[in-house]
């Protein structure tokens, strides 16, 4: 079975693109050669900055014959129906169609299409233009004299030769000739930039990979990756040092090489009195280049690793010279913005924040201080937090958006601010809440448990919530440009991973009435605290069930004015244990009966059943117990709701669970008489009221 | 097109004349190279401006069918940048060497490496990489795929494919090349400061530095653009240029009607008024008086400038336009 290969050589690809360029190559490709006919055994994509390259192997040389009857309208049909029969079979005359017949129909036209088999390479020659013109680029440009034309080809940068070969792998490969934008197909490809930029004639596979190898090209950036990390790890090791590991930059940097050679360099050790933070950042993000930790300490030490794309006659010697001076050159950038932000204490950077605008409609970063620093104070007493320190924080928490540092890496906003109020001599606690107040992020990040950080990260959040709730700009779909699902997620695990007791009511209540003293004073809030309790619940929902907690369970405990979650999740945890219980179980069944009881006498007599139970109508001695056990239950099950017992609150359900067996065993609700009968009902509506004490039984399953 | 070796060239200089010695002589090397290529080498635009496209031999030429190859140095100046001569790489006004050629030939990358070659950049021994940088100006509406070229892990140009220059689609594509001249000479030289640059090649009493150049101008120019510029005025001088601007043109459209022959009669000099609302824009800016919103607008009120030169320039002989037989005779 003959093997296909491609390469399409261009100018320098972005490394970010290449992974993806070369499996949808590989995917449009294979996908075409199907649906032409053809099958194949393996293929895989591969790329390097100058070229995205395919081998197909064991592809059929030649696509089957096909025979296909398409039956067409009775003869003597109009002249209407023939004519489009005859266009949609590509038919010029109505002789060309055989006549069959059929018992029921008669005699009617069939059109036998007939289509030979082709020739792969006849498909692969149609088919390879086509996917280059229409290749699914994230960007893509014009270039060169050919651009005026407007079918020009477009490709991510200007595409200089196309090699495509197929053939057995016992035969002499041909070239599969097509033209693409006045590039013709080959088997030529070249070597390295600099250093084996000569042609190359390609046959196959094998000898594609072998020659490109010998001419300080690795086709596979997997392979690209292994040789870069191995070599960076040894080079460490013998030096006693370890690599910090980047998987990105490691993806990054292979993208940015054909043959690639590690090299170490270092730095002014004054440069160590940065933070960690910022040294990695500074050499990763403009350099690209990994940095090394002493495996004893831990710190990070002056050398750094860089992976260049050349074998130098040198030995290296100037490029790593060249390197060190550029990271010379942006560490001295990186002090310079240390040494000038420590000059300026945080407190005398948050004046700067009244020119940053937070949102037009919410005012400036300095506003939106004022308010996180009034909020976070009153919540602090009810998360155990010293006040006054929780105001200090939230007056420093984004001072360090003003800072040198910050503003050449936004990225490090936080943990700045962390740095820069630890040299200032602040608390551990307001330090830590510079940086932890952001957090958490996401659903992996970790939440903060210093009562500080806590307040000034619900502050900071609550104030984000309501302030778009205010301004209408709620999430809506998959559209959450302010990510206020995330901020939303991180009320709730501040709240349940800290055992937070408070209300949400009352807290977003208090951050609106922020808002109106800011930029929104004729706001209407009345609208937004139940709204933005309803967002809550939804959230807390889909982080319970993440939980493992069932969703009836979660829904039948949240009211519409639940706004303490700790305690939801509470009732949630008791009432799962509680029906797990065999008296869990069989009061659920019990009162489900008594509730579908209840519904279909109260549709009959078109009236609710609410009145209370009279004693001098009960007879029966189960009945007489149910009505008094209900009476106790509901009262103890009250009580212990109002003192947050929910254990205690359950128990107290589950006393219920006897009289409500024996109940049913004995007790005809329907009775002839119509009193005895409504006053049974009554009783019925009782258990229903016991139990909603705890939570919604008719939103529980089973 | 025959060229002499360029590497042949920098070995025959005197020493004060070679690129790795003096800053003039790598300009003098890199015009030597784009002059023999066939570049009109020009001189900088007498205009302040904040980087090599402004000039209108890139903006404008940049646009049409025309064939164009243009080779100059431009002093492009950032205000926002200066730090009063105490940055050892950052200046507020720099040199900028911009290379302009349209359409883009197939060999552009083989001519630039060619052109570091020029000026002593060896590709044997240092590591030369196209890295990824796609190029946008959002005041000239402008933007092209490209690079930024590093010479062992520093950026030392520019090279962009653009695309599209005020508003308008290039037809065809023109490859811009931009050097960063300092840090080029930084590199070559071996030099940690731009201010110990050897500017003239010589050595001893006759050596001059960029800092004995240029010194004093970053400290007094810093002082310029943070504390002193009067912002009253520069904020009239945006309106006045961007109303001096749409009347150049409007004067221009009306005697091209007039003639009636389509060709639009004043555009380089409303384009003058765009590069000076720009710069005057970047000078507000640096003085902190023009807040985030704002900024925005500005930007935008530009960018209008500049597309509405780059569509009057498409309506001149320069542009590819060809006149009509006047129907007012």
């Amino acid at each position: 079975m003959p093997d296909l290969l491609l390469e399409l050589f261009s100018e320098e690809i972005p490394a970010r693109m290449q992974k993806r360029a070369s499996e949808d190559l590989q995917k449009l490709v294979t996908n075409g050669l199907v649906d032409a006919g053809l099958t194949y055994e393996g293929a895989k994509g591969f790329a390097t900055p100058r070229r995205l390259a395919l081998t197909i192997h064991g592809l059929t040389a030649r696509s089957a014959d096909t025979r296909e009857e398409r039956k067409g309208p009775k003869v003597g049909a109009p002249e209407k129906a023939l004519a489009g029969f005859m266009r949609a079979a590509g038919l010029s005359s109505i002789d060309e169609a055989q006549i069959q017949s059929d018992p029921k129909k008669g005699e009617f036209y069939v059109a036998v299409i007939e289509k030979p088999g082709r020739d792969a390479a006849e498909i692969i020659a149609e088919l390879i233009p086509g996917i280059i013109r229409n290749f699914p680029w994230p960007k893509s440009m014009r270039w060169g004299a050919g651009s005026t034309r407007p079918d020009t080809l477009r490709w991510v940068r200007p595409l200089r030769s196309i090699l495509c070969t197929f053939g057995p792998e016992t035969e002499e490969p041909e070239i599969v000739a097509f033209e693409v934008d006045g590039i013709k197909s080959g088997d030529v490809t070249y070597g390295h930039r600099f250093m084996a930029p000569e042609a190359i004639r390609i046959r196959r596979f094998d000898d594609y990979t072998d020659k490109l190898n010998a001419a300080k090209v690795v086709l596979d950036s997997a392979r690209r990756e292994e040789i870069i990390l191995q070599e960076a790890k040894n080079l460490a090791f013998s030096q006693n040092l370890d690599l910090v590991e980047d998987s990105a930059l490691l993806h990054e940097v292979a993208g940015l090489v054909e043959w690639p050679v590690v090299l170490m360099g270092s730095f002014d050790e004054r440069f160590l009195n940065l933070p960690d933070e910022v040294i990695q950042l500074t050499i990763r993000v403009n350099q690209k280049c990994f940095v090394l930790r002493d495996p004893k300490s831990g710190a990070l030490t002056n050398r750094f690793i860089l992976v260049s794309n050349l074998i130098a006659s040198d030995g290296g010697k100037q490029i790593v010279a060249g390197n060190e001076k550029v990271v010379r050159a942006r560490l001295s950038d990186a002090m310079f913005f240390w040494e000038t932000d420590l000059k300026t204490p945080l407190q005398a950077r948050v004046q700067k924040l009244g020119n940053i605008i937070f949102h037009e409609k919410l005012g400036t970063q300095l506003q939106r201080v004022e308010r996180i620093k009034s909020l976070a104070t009153t919540l602090a007493p009810l998360l155990g937090a010293n006040p006054a320190e929780a105001e200090r924080a939230a007056e420093l928490c984004k001072a360090d958006l003003v800072t040198e540092m910050v503003g050449e890496f936004p990225e490090l906003q936080g943990l700045m601010g962390r740095y820069y109020a630890t040299a200032q001599n602040e608390s551990s606690s307001v330090a830590a809440a510079c940086e932890d107040h952001y957090r958490p992020q996401g659903p992996g990040d970790t939440v903060p448990s210093d009562p500080v950080s806590v307040a000034v990260a619900l502050a900071d959040k609550l104030d984000t919530l309501s302030g778009f709730w205010l301004i209408d700009e709620k999430p809506t779909g998959s559209k959450d440009p302010y990510a206020l699902r995330r901020a939303a997620l991180g009320v709730i695990r501040l709240i349940l991973e800290n055992n937070c007791e408070l209300s949400l009511t009352d807290v977003i209540g208090q951050a609106c009435s922020g808002h109106q003293r800011d930029a929104l004073a004729a706001a209407d809030i009345s609208g937004v605290t139940p709204d933005l309790l309803a967002f809550f619940h939804d959230r807390l929902k889909v982080y319970l069930r993440d939980q493992g907690l069932r969703y009836d369970l979660i829904d039948s405990v949240i009211s519409e004015d639940a706004d303490d979650l700790q305690l939801i999740v509470r009732r949630v945890e008791a009432l799962s244990s509680f029906l797990d219980s065999e008296d869990g179980k069989a009061l659920l069944s019990g009162s489900k009966r008594a509730a579908n009881i209840l519904r279909a006498e109260e549709k009959k007599d078109g009236k609710v059943f609410d009145s209370s139970v009279s004693a001098d109508l009960l007879s029966d001695p189960a009945e007489k117990a149910l009505a008094e056990a209900v009476d106790v239950a509901v009262s103890k099950a009250k009580a212990a709701v109002d003192g947050h017992d929910f254990t205690a609150a359950i128990e107290a359900l589950s006393q219920l669970r006897a009289p409500v067996d024996a109940f049913f065993e004995d007790v005809m609700v329907n009775d002839e008489n119509a009193q005895i009968r409504e006053n049974r009902l009554n009783l019925l509506n009782r258990i229903r009221q016991a139990t909603q004490t705890v939570a919604d039984f008719s939103k529980i399953e089973g | 097109m025959s060229q002499s070796d360029p590497h042949a060239t920098a070995l025959d200089l005197p020493p004060h004349m070679r690129p790795e010695r003096s800053f003039q002589g790598l300009i003098l090397a890199l015009q030597r190279f784009w002059a023999d290529y066939g570049c009109v080498v020009l001189q900088p635009y007498d205009m302040e401006v904040g980087a090599g496209t402004f000039h209108p031999a890139t903006t404008l030429r940049a646009l049409g069918h025309k064939p164009w190859r243009a080779a100059y140095v431009q002093p492009s100046r950032r205000p926002g940048d200066g730090r009063y001569g105490e940055n050892p790489n950052r200046l507020q006004h720099y040199y900028q060497f911009q290379v302009l050629l349209k359409p883009s030939p197939p060999d552009l990358q083989d001519l630039y490496l060619k052109s570091l070659a020029a000026i002593g950049v060896d590709a044997a021994l240092h590591d030369v990489r196209f890295v990824e940088d796609d190029w946008e100006s959002p005041t000239l509406g402008a933007w092209g795929l490209g690079w930024e070229c590093w010479c062992d892990g520093m950026e030392v140009s520019q090279f962009t494919y653009f695309q599209q220059v005020c508003g308008i689609e290039c037809s065809p594509v023109a490859g811009e090349l931009t050097y960063g001249l300092e840090r080029l000479a930084m590199y070559v030289q071996g030099v940690d400061n731009v201010y110990d640059l050897n500017f003239n090649g010589r050595d001893g009493d006759e050596r001059i530095s960029y800092g004995d150049v240029f010194l004093q101008a970053e400290q007094e120019y810093s002082r310029h653009n943070f504390e002193h510029a009067n912002t009253d005025v520069l904020f009239q001088h945006f309106k006045d240029a961007e109303a001096e601007c749409q009347a150049l043109l409007a004067a221009g459209a009306r005697q091209r009607d007039e003639a009636g022959d389509g060709i639009h009669k004043v555009v380089f000099p409303a384009y003058d008024q765009c590069i000076k609302a720009s710069h005057v824009f970047n000078l507000l800016d640096a003085r902190g008086v023009i807040s985030v919103t704002e900024r925005q607008s500005y930007i935008l009120r530009v960018r209008e400038l500049s597309k509405a030169c780059g569509e009057a320039f498409l309506q001149t002989e320069a542009g590819g336009a060809v006149a009509k037989e006047s129907q007012h005779a």
